[in-house]
């Protein structure tokens, strides 16, 4: 018989271990599901992982690894810090949203003005947007104790809302003959958010990925606020007696994701995506929950589990365009390494034991 | 705006209708919340059901059997909710937003070809001159039959946790699970049963959607309803009843809010679109002032060894 037995702390060796299993498992999995839609497994998971780096297409599809991983790794260090307080924001889409209804409105309140100081001014707009989006679970939290993941959560449904008003109403182009959709703004050089190497896909956005990164690294080992968080998370009781002061830690954590998750959306709209459209977001503060557990909310594995996960965005279109899969099985696929993640993580904190239980 | 286009009677019969969807779901989530587990993926498990029992109904034409494999579908996603959190002890909020994402991945893939497809449309319930007596007739007894089932669950809920040993059993596992399983009871089978009960009626009340409510597919359909549904449990104070009143109440916000935008509102529809979501966090403001009410264990892990 099958049995669990707590290890007396948690395996280091299995923290490294588990994030593997998952991707392995998953790939098995997936590669199931794709036999079951009629696609040859192998070939199917060699497009999606292998091909976008190595294959025909590769040069064009680089670039675009280091764009889609750019906005996951921002949001999903941010969410890693709340996450690992155990404050859980999952309306990061909402934040993105905002971020960059927030960065645009004020590159367009500047059109067509020419002037260096537009672009710094649209990040820190964008971040601001992003942070008092987030701000609203989190002070109802602190004031009222509102769950901050319903909140959060329906917010997105109203940053939706207000991302198809803006379109369509405030933030409409008056020359798009009546279409919705902003200005584009990789037309108004002040305002784009060009590559800062030419052909590798780094723009501003991933840069401030790279940042946010290695500040939120430091953060949680060597600073007070850090440990302040990981404590939060391990031990609450503790952390209380520890003097830790919960209500601005909430604020800190959902403040600090939300304006990442803000900037990314900013970084996004000016770049990448040009305008604010109905369909602008994509999805990417929903993954990015997915890319802060695959990192096991550690930010330099973050950083490899944005990598990977914008490979499976790429290869995921490369498979749709080459074998005709549906992009809902990328999505399926996705949501798959999440399940694996989670089943696997029980061995960091405990050991399979085989056979009964002997008598104390 | 023209308020006199907005007919009462048929207001109170289709806030009915509106209400059902989360109605299901949220007596579900009760059930699995009074046994102590936290699932937040009725959004996944919804769309599951909503797209199970649509592709059932239009394969074999029969919307009764529709919801009966929406609710077995429902039941089915649960149970890797199960896997996760009973078995492999994982953290239930990562479990419930994992099994959310994998839902509206699955429902988007299993949908494809059912975009754009009119369901068999269910039969109302006819009582003869009991349901064309004015005013009362519409709004009790004409309805679809799956409006009574969702109101014979939350009076069968209320009963069953109130009045029978089972109920108290649940109710044990959920506020201590510790003094349960040392009373002899097993926590984790009580807790599985619960939660599958739950994936059962979000599946139910996602299949609503798609089959009656809309009656439609499309991706993301149910766009939100499991997280209403979510904040419903918390507005009911986890007490039957009062979920039956905070659907009610919810449902008639979202027909009004129709109803404005179909009497020409001057207010753009994108922000009318906002208020049941809106309305759902100010419910949530007042009523988590009072937090005693929850289960003492909801969210927390059973492990028989600690």
């Amino acid at each position: 018989m099958l049995r669990l037995e707590r290890r007396p702390s948690p395996s280091k060796v299995w923290s490294y271990i588990t994030p593997l299993v998952a991707v392995v498992a998953t790939m098995i999995a997936g590669g199931l599901l794709f036999y079951v839609l009629g696609k040859n497994p192998i070939e199917a998971i060699r497009t999606i992982f292998w091909d976008p780096l190595f294959g025909e297409f590769a040069s064009y599809s680089r670039p675009q690894l280091l764009v889609k991983a750019g906005p996951l790794i921002l949001i999903a260090t941010g969410l890693a810090l709340g996450f690992k307080a155990g404050i859980w924001n999952i309306g990061a889409e909402g934040q993105y949203i905002v971020g960059a209804i927030c960065g645009a409105a004020v590159a367009l309140a500047f059109y067509p003005m020419e002037a260096w100081f537009i672009f710094p001014l649209m990040i820190i707009c964008g971040a601001l947007g992003g942070m008092a989006w987030a701000m609203i679970p989190a002070f109802l939290k602190v004031r009222f104790g509102t769950n901050e993941i319903l909140v959060s959560l329906m917010l997105v449904y109203v940053a939706e809302q207000l991302l198809a008003a803006m379109s369509l109403g405030l933030l409409k182009n008056p020359e798009g003959f009546g279409f919705p959709g902003s200005r584009n703004l990789q037309h108004y050089p002040s305002a784009f958010n060009a590559e800062v190497f030419a052909g590798t896909g780094m723009h501003w956005g991933v840069v401030a990925a790279l940042i946010a990164v290695i500040m939120a690294y430091i953060m949680l080992g060597r600073h007070v606020l850090g440990f302040q968080i990981r404590l939060t998370g391990e031990a609450p009781r503790a952390a209380g007696f520890a003097g830790v002061n919960t209500a601005r830690l909430v604020m800190i954590c959902l403040g600090l994701s939300g304006a990442l998750a803000g900037l990314a959306g900013m970084f996004e709209v000016a770049g990448p995506a040009g305008q604010v459209s109905i369909d602008f977001n994509v999805g990417y503060g929903f993954t990015a929950i997915i890319v802060a557990f695959l990192g096991r909310l550690n930010p330099l594995g973050i950083l490899l589990a944005g990598l990977l996960m914008a490979l499976t965005y790429i290869g995921g279109e490369l498979a749709q365009l080459t074998l005709g899969l549906p992009s809902a099985a990328i999505q399926v696929f996705q949501g798959m390494l999440l399940f694996f993640l989670l089943a696997v993580d029980m061995l960091t904190n405990f050991r399979i034991r085989f056979g009964k239980k002997e008598a104390v | 705006m023209d308020l006199s286009a907005i007919n009462p009677v048929l207001l109170i019969a289709s806030l009915m209708v509106a209400a059902t969807p989360i109605m299901l779901a949220a007596i579900g989530e009760l059930v699995a919340e009074k046994a102590g587990v936290l699932n937040l993926g009725v959004e996944g498990m919804m769309i599951i059901g909503a797209i199970a029992g649509f592709a059932t109904a239009v394969e074999t034409g029969s919307p009764v059997f529709g919801f009966v494999i929406a609710a077995v579908a429902g039941a089915a996603l649960s149970f890797l909710f199960v896997i996760l959190t009973q078995y492999a002890l994982a953290n239930q909020v990562a479990s419930g937003l994992a099994l959310t994402l994998f839902g509206l991945g699955l429902s988007a893939l299993m949908g494809q070809s059912y975009v754009g497809i009119k369901p068999p449309s269910t039969p109302h319930v006819n009582l003869g001159f009991i349901s064309e007596l004015p005013v009362v007739g519409p709004i009790l007894f004409s309805h679809d039959f799956m409006v009574y089932v969702g109101i014979l669950l939350i009076a069968a809920t209320w009963a069953t946790l109130k009045y029978t040993r089972v109920g108290l059993i649940l109710r044990a596992v959920g506020e201590n699970h510790d003094a349960a399983h040392a009373l002899g009871y097993k926590v984790i089978r009580v807790r599985i049963i619960a939660i599958m009960f739950g994936g059962a009626c979000s599946g139910l009340g996602g299949a609503y959607i798609s089959l009656i409510r809309v009656p439609q597919w499309t991706e993301g359909m149910t766009a939100g309803a499991g997280w209403i549904a979510l904040a419903l449990v918390v507005f009911a104070s986890w007490k039957p009843w009062r979920l039956l009143i905070g659907a009610y109440i919810f449902g008639g916000i979202t027909v009004l809010q129709l109803n404005a935008q179909a009497a020409g509102a001057r207010i753009p529809v994108e922000y009318l679109s906002m208020s049941p979501y809106l309305i759902t966090i100010l419910v949530l403001v007042f009523m988590s002032a009072d937090r005693s009410r929850a289960p003492a264990s909801l969210g927390r892990i059973f492990h028989a060894s600690n």
